[in-house]
């Protein structure tokens, strides 16, 4: 309390120096953004708020958070529950919007000109009761990652369904072991118990036509069939063609093994796209990237809808400031860099035919296709519930994975428990 | 002495009593304040809320509901009846009994090895010192820090010690100690009792440098085996000293919380009853219901405390011992 006092104060005052000083600049805000650092989003932050800097003279430094999105979300929550005036900006992730909207401020207004150029599902799913709780700055879409190398060596085709990639995986994984490399694994995920596990999951059992948890409309449709046909499928994974230890990886995990060169084929965000790409990759130039898997004889494959949107504190000294930031990181030029950089997916829906990065990052107009069958989570229907919601699914596909139960009565279990948990409704 | 305190005028006296407690209390003000503030009120605070439907999202604007984040009857329309709350929530006892399962073994192992490690520094020896502040360096990394080391060990793929075991031929292919459930809640062990044994070892070797070194010494006079030393003069007397460690432990691993958080978070075969209430407090916006869960947790182990003093006649105030 009293160092906020003091702060504002000795604030204030600089404030006051450099105003008399210059005369045209009214206030310099220093603004912290909060946010997940997962592979190098620090540089990348650096380098996309400097020209915002410069222009508007005010200056904003990144308060780095842990990777996975289950801690960033508990942090926050306390924070803004405390009424913390410390952090200005919020990345925050696509499933955030209904539970966080009352601590945020309306950007409806503010944005008027830039809402309309992203993709309408995406401002859809940051809009709460009319509110836009927040500006998206990018989308994420899994695709599946494979070794075209390894594929080639021993004449294998890339997979177009689970059940082909489980063989394929397993076929590479035993010649490439018998030939002396021990330490291959033919597919890498995300199998540790969080919300990583939730997107992971939901692609199998949608992809395997066993619809998406919750539907849309509320009702709850995980126990049937397609579902557990899918997770059974997966519970073969770990230990064959996964590690065993596949239970524990998040993101940073499987990327790890890929890109030291130990797996056939990875599940991850396009992130791992310019990271493998880089000069101290041992994959660099070996993989391309497709869409995820088909399975049971469905048609269409599905990748989890993720993203990430930048939302302004109620409770932050500096909104002004704060909201221009904001817009900044949302617009156009700031999303062109981004994804020049870091190989984000832009949700403005002209940068898909920009001539720059068709050349810079060839794979990102490929996307669209990926995009094309993203999948929500259920957050939109399920609320403030969805957390829980979340967690119970991870959960129940966890004891699968981890031979704990099997599919079918670990899904009729869960449906239980989540229809006691929407009660009479969500 | 008697005589003095005798002729003394009663009046005076009682004055000079009421002068010192009043001096002691003036004393004991500041931190009898700064004690409430910071334990007293948050832990009511705590309590309050688990009788109301508060949210996170609106700390004030909860309304009291009695005891039904405890325990609820509800009547189905087919006349079937179900319990809810916390007491009927098959998740808490789990993380109950992991708690308790693994206080009880950790605590175990930790007094054991204690005071081991400490027979061994009480000893004589060269560079004693350098031994002791050595050994306690486990300790005095933060717990974050060194679960985070300990996770990089334990890894499937890059962990040393998987590394090892192979490299000695004792496992074909590496172990994912913190994914699987069998292993998980031993992995949190092993990393605990290597952390905590160090805390032990302290509190056991001001003990034994209490007892009186002519007491051995006429043991040995009197030619009596060490092993019975040990059981018959060591052992009684360091007592007191060990059964104030135990407490101490025994309270820290009942609410372990940072180790397992940052380990194990989501694994069920691990969840204890401090990371199931904070999930429920901040994950899922069910804040009073883990503000039940918080209460209890302190009920439990109030409980625990008290039934451990009672049967092991622990005198905390320290009198009785010379």
């Amino acid at each position: 309390m009293i160092r906020t006092i003091a702060k504002a104060t000795i604030g204030s005052a600089a404030a006051t120096a450099i105003a008399a000083a210059s005369g045209s600049v009214a206030s310099a805000a220093d603004l912290k953004y909060v946010s997940g650092a997962v592979g190098n989003a620090v540089e990348v932050f650096r380098t996309l708020v400097e020209p915002w800097e410069q222009e508007t003279g005010h200056t904003v430094s990144l308060v780095p958070m842990p990777a996975s999105t289950t801690d960033q979300f508990g942090q926050y929550r306390l924070w803004l529950a405390a009424g913390n005036a410390d952090i200005d900006l919020y990345q925050t992730d696509v499933i955030w919007a209904p539970q966080l909207s009352e601590q945020f401020i309306d950007l409806n207004e503010h944005a008027a000109d830039l809402a309309p150029l992203h993709f309408p599902s995406i401002i859809e799913s940051q809009t709460v009761n009319g509110k836009l709780v927040a500006l998206p700055i990018f989308t994420d879409a899994p695709a599946l990652y494979y070794r075209m190398d390894l594929l080639e060596k021993h004449g294998q085709e890339v997979p177009s369904t689970w059940e082909q990639l489980t063989e394929v995986a397993r076929a590479v994984q035993d010649a490439e072991r018998a030939e002396g490399n021990d330490s291959i694994w033919g597919f890498v995920w995300q199998g540790n118990a969080y919300e990583g596990l939730t997107c992971d999951a939901l692609e199998w059992v949608k992809s395997f036509g066993g619809g998406q948890i919750v539907e849309p409309d509320g009702t709850i449709s995980i126990n049937n069939e397609n579902a557990i046909a899918a997770l059974e499928l997966a519970s073969t994974w770990p230990g064959t063609i996964s590690p065993p230890g596949v239970l524990a990886y998040q993101e940073e995990e499987a990327r790890g093994v890929w890109q030291t060169g130990n797996a056939v084929f990875m599940r991850n965000w396009p992130y791992a796209y310019s990271l493998g790409n880089g000069d101290d990759s041992a994959v660099k130039g070996l993989f391309d990237v497709t869409t995820l898997p088909t399975g049971g004889g469905h048609d269409t494959s599905a990748a989890t809808l993720g993203g990430w949107n930048v939302a302004v504190s109620k409770y932050s000294e500096n909104q002004e400031a704060a909201i221009s930031l904001a817009k900044y990181l949302a617009s156009p030029e700031a999303q062109k860099v981004r994804t020049l950089v870091a190989s984000n997916l832009p949700t403005i829906i002209s940068l898909y035919d920009d001539e720059d990065i068709a050349r810079e990052q060839p794979i990102i107009p490929r996307w669209k296709d990926v995009f094309l069958q993203a999948v929500p989570r259920p957050s939109a229907p399920t609320k403030v519930k969805y957390n829980e919601v979340s967690a119970k699914f991870w959960s129940a596909v966890h004891n699968t994975l981890s031979g704990d139960g099997t599919a079918a009565e670990n899904l009729e279990l869960l449906e239980f428990e989540l229809e006691e948990l929407k009660g009479s409704g969500w | 002495m008697a005589n003095r305190n005798n002729s003394r005028p009663i009046g005076r006296e009682l004055d000079l009593e009421a002068q010192r407690r009043r001096a002691a209390f003036l004393f004991l003000a500041p931190m009898i304040i700064a004690l409430f503030c910071v334990a007293a009120w948050p832990l009511l605070r705590t309590i309050y809320f688990s009788f109301t439907n508060t949210s996170l999202t609106d700390l004030y604007g909860g309304e009291w509901i009695g005891f039904d984040n405890y325990l609820r009857r509800r009547e189905l329309s087919s006349g079937r009846v179900v319990w809810r709350g916390t007491l009927a929530d098959p998740a808490w006892w789990n993380a109950v009994w992991n708690t308790v399962r693994f206080s009880v073994i950790s605590v175990f192992f930790e007094t054991v090895l204690g005071l081991i490690v400490a027979l061994v520094l009480n000893a004589e020896f060269k560079g004693r010192g350098w031994v002791r502040a050595a050994i306690l360096i486990p300790w005095a990394i933060p717990t974050i820090v060194s679960a985070k080391m300990w996770a990089w060990m334990l890894n499937d793929q890059f962990g040393i010690i998987n590394d090892i075991f192979i490299k000695l031929g004792l496992i074909e292919r590496g172990i994912a100690w913190t994914a699987s459930i069998d292993t998980a809640m031993t992995a949190v062990l092993v990393v605990d009792i290597w952390k905590t044994t160090p805390f032990m070892a302290l509190l056991c070797l001001a003990g034994l440098q209490m007892i009186p070194r002519d007491i051995y010494e006429a043991a040995r006079i009197d030619g009596v085996h060490p092993v019975k030393v040990f059981w018959k003069i060591t052992l009684p007397l360091v007592r007191p000293a060990l059964m104030v460690a135990v407490i101490f432990r025994m309270l820290d691993a009942l609410r372990i919380f940072d180790l397992i958080y940052v380990l194990t978070p989501n694994s069920k075969a691990t969840k204890t009853m401090s990371v199931i209430s904070r999930e429920n407090l901040i994950d899922f916006d069910k804040f009073a219901y883990g503000s039940a869960q918080s209460t209890l947790l302190f009920a439990i182990i109030a409980v625990f405390v008290s039934l451990y003093i009672w049967l092991g006649r622990v005198n905390l105030s320290g009198e009785g011992n010379r």
